[in-house]
């Protein structure tokens, strides 16, 4: 069975990973959502955090991105993010060493703030896959 | 004449060192353009989406955001000048600049205050000579753009259109537009207030749109979609001067290594009569000194 959902992961820069999936999870600032095939179209905002593709033959592909649009509309998923890398990208002692760096932040400060997001949801992607 | 020839092996020797110089930058610029190409072909897509989800907003909810409403009598304008970093791409900066000045003069026309954002040292320094104050500028970016920068950028014009006091009431960017390898053309484009559903790649019109859920709500779908679109748009701006400056750039050192290599040509001419000049004088002159010789000894005999 060919899998239903065609799904773009598109970075502000490039497009990090596209083709067909069964299944898309995303973290938007209501909450987790799955996206299974034939969902409403839905125009959502999503906080960092990870982001996994499902395919129909049972492979996971997991990316960390930062605050960005997930759409949906007539089975194409778009999830829009200024920032976005597949976990098997990311340099894990690196992303670690980042949200330490983050975290020693001040976090009364919006942007200190958003980095620490950031930060955690690259590290998040690295532990899960 | 043996210090002319001299003199002119050692212009010839400078000039074929400069040629070198010239078609070593041609090269790389040459290669830099097809990078900055790709470069704006793989933000192409980000630009689609986001433009996408702008329209379906547009169409199926009341767009009444600060950034899209016109204000009732602009009185300051922000212009946002991209320039390059460097020279040696011809004319590039210089005709941006005559553009951003027809511009400024334009809006003082209207009875708008010009604010300057400039970006790229050439243009700083234009401005600076002129001693013309600037809102702010940005080096170091011109022919490398990052989405970074364009959110910078980004940052500081929408803070500046939303400030109710002192800040700008619209936003203008002049930008040089990649047509082709061989023309770039100087353009201006109000970025804000924006008009959505322009642009690029607008869907086409038999394309219906799908009726959205917005979560958490429209509004804030919008607040934050909005700035975002505008940060694409600036991207854009600075990817398609960044491909302009190294087209320029390329084009004006052709033309520079031309030029070297007809005047290592005419230097060459030049020396290769100076030379036969001298050696000609040197037979004429052995010639005359034994006939000399010839004639005195014939004399003597």
């Amino acid at each position: 069975m060919s899998d239903p959902l065609h799904v773009e992961l598109v970075a502000a820069d490039r497009v990090v990973w596209s083709g067909d999936a069964s299944m898309v999870v995303a973290r938007t600032a209501e909450g987790e959502v799955g996206i299974l095939a034939d969902h409403a179209p839905l125009l959502s905002l999503m906080v960092p955090g990870v982001v996994e593709v499902r395919t129909g033959g049972g492979e996971t592909t997991r990316a960390a991105v930062d605050s960005g649009f997930l759409s949906v509309a007539g089975n194409r998923v778009s999830i829009l993010a200024e920032q976005a890398v597949l976990a098997s990208d990311i340099d894990a002692a690196k992303a670690s060493k980042d949200l330490e760096d983050a975290e020693k932040g001040d976090l009364e400060d919006e942007a200190a703030l958003g980095e620490l997001r950031r930060a955690r949801a690259w590290v998040l992607a690295t532990e899960r896959s | 004449m043996v210090a002319s020839i001299r003199e002119y092996r050692a212009k010839i020797k400078s000039t074929e060192a400069t040629k070198k110089i010239t078609r070593a930058m041609e090269l790389i610029a040459a290669s830099r353009v097809i990078r900055a190409q790709q470069q704006a072909a793989a933000a192409a897509p980000y630009a689609r989406e986001l433009t996408r989800a702008v329209s379906a907003l547009a169409t199926y909810s009341r767009v009444d955001h600060p950034i899209t409403t016109e204000p009732e009598n602009p009185t300051r304008a922000a212009v946002l000048v991209v320039t390059s970093d460097r020279g040696l791409a011809g004319a590039y900066s210089a005709s941006v600049l005559k553009e951003a000045e027809r511009l400024v003069e334009k809006l003082r026309t209207e009875g708008k205050e010009a604010l300057l954002y400039v970006t790229g040292r050439k243009g700083v320094a234009y401005y600076k000579f002129r001693q013309r104050t600037l809102e702010d500028s940005w080096t170091g970016i011109s022919d490398r753009p990052q989405y970074a920068d364009a959110r910078a950028l980004g940052d500081a014009l929408v803070g500046s259109f939303l400030t109710e006091d002192g800040g700008a009431d619209e936003v203008h960017v002049v930008f040089t537009r990649f047509r082709s390898m061989l023309v770039q053309t100087p353009d201006v484009i109000r970025l804000m207030p924006l008009q959505v559903v322009e642009g690029e790649d607008k869907p086409e019109s038999g394309e219906a749109l799908p009726l959205y859920e917005f979560e958490p709500s429209a509004s804030e779908v919008l607040d934050q979609l909005l700035p975002r679109y505008v940060y694409s748009r600036i991207f854009f701006c600075l990817m398609q001067a960044a491909a302009s400056e190294l087209a320029s750039r390329q084009r004006a050192m052709k033309a520079a290594t031309d030029n070297a290599q007809e005047l290592i040509l005419h230097y060459t001419r030049i020396a290769n009569q100076a030379r036969q000049a001298g050696i000609t004088q040197e037979i004429s002159e052995i010639v005359g000194g034994a006939n000399a010789l010839a004639d005195a000894n014939a004399g003597s005999e």
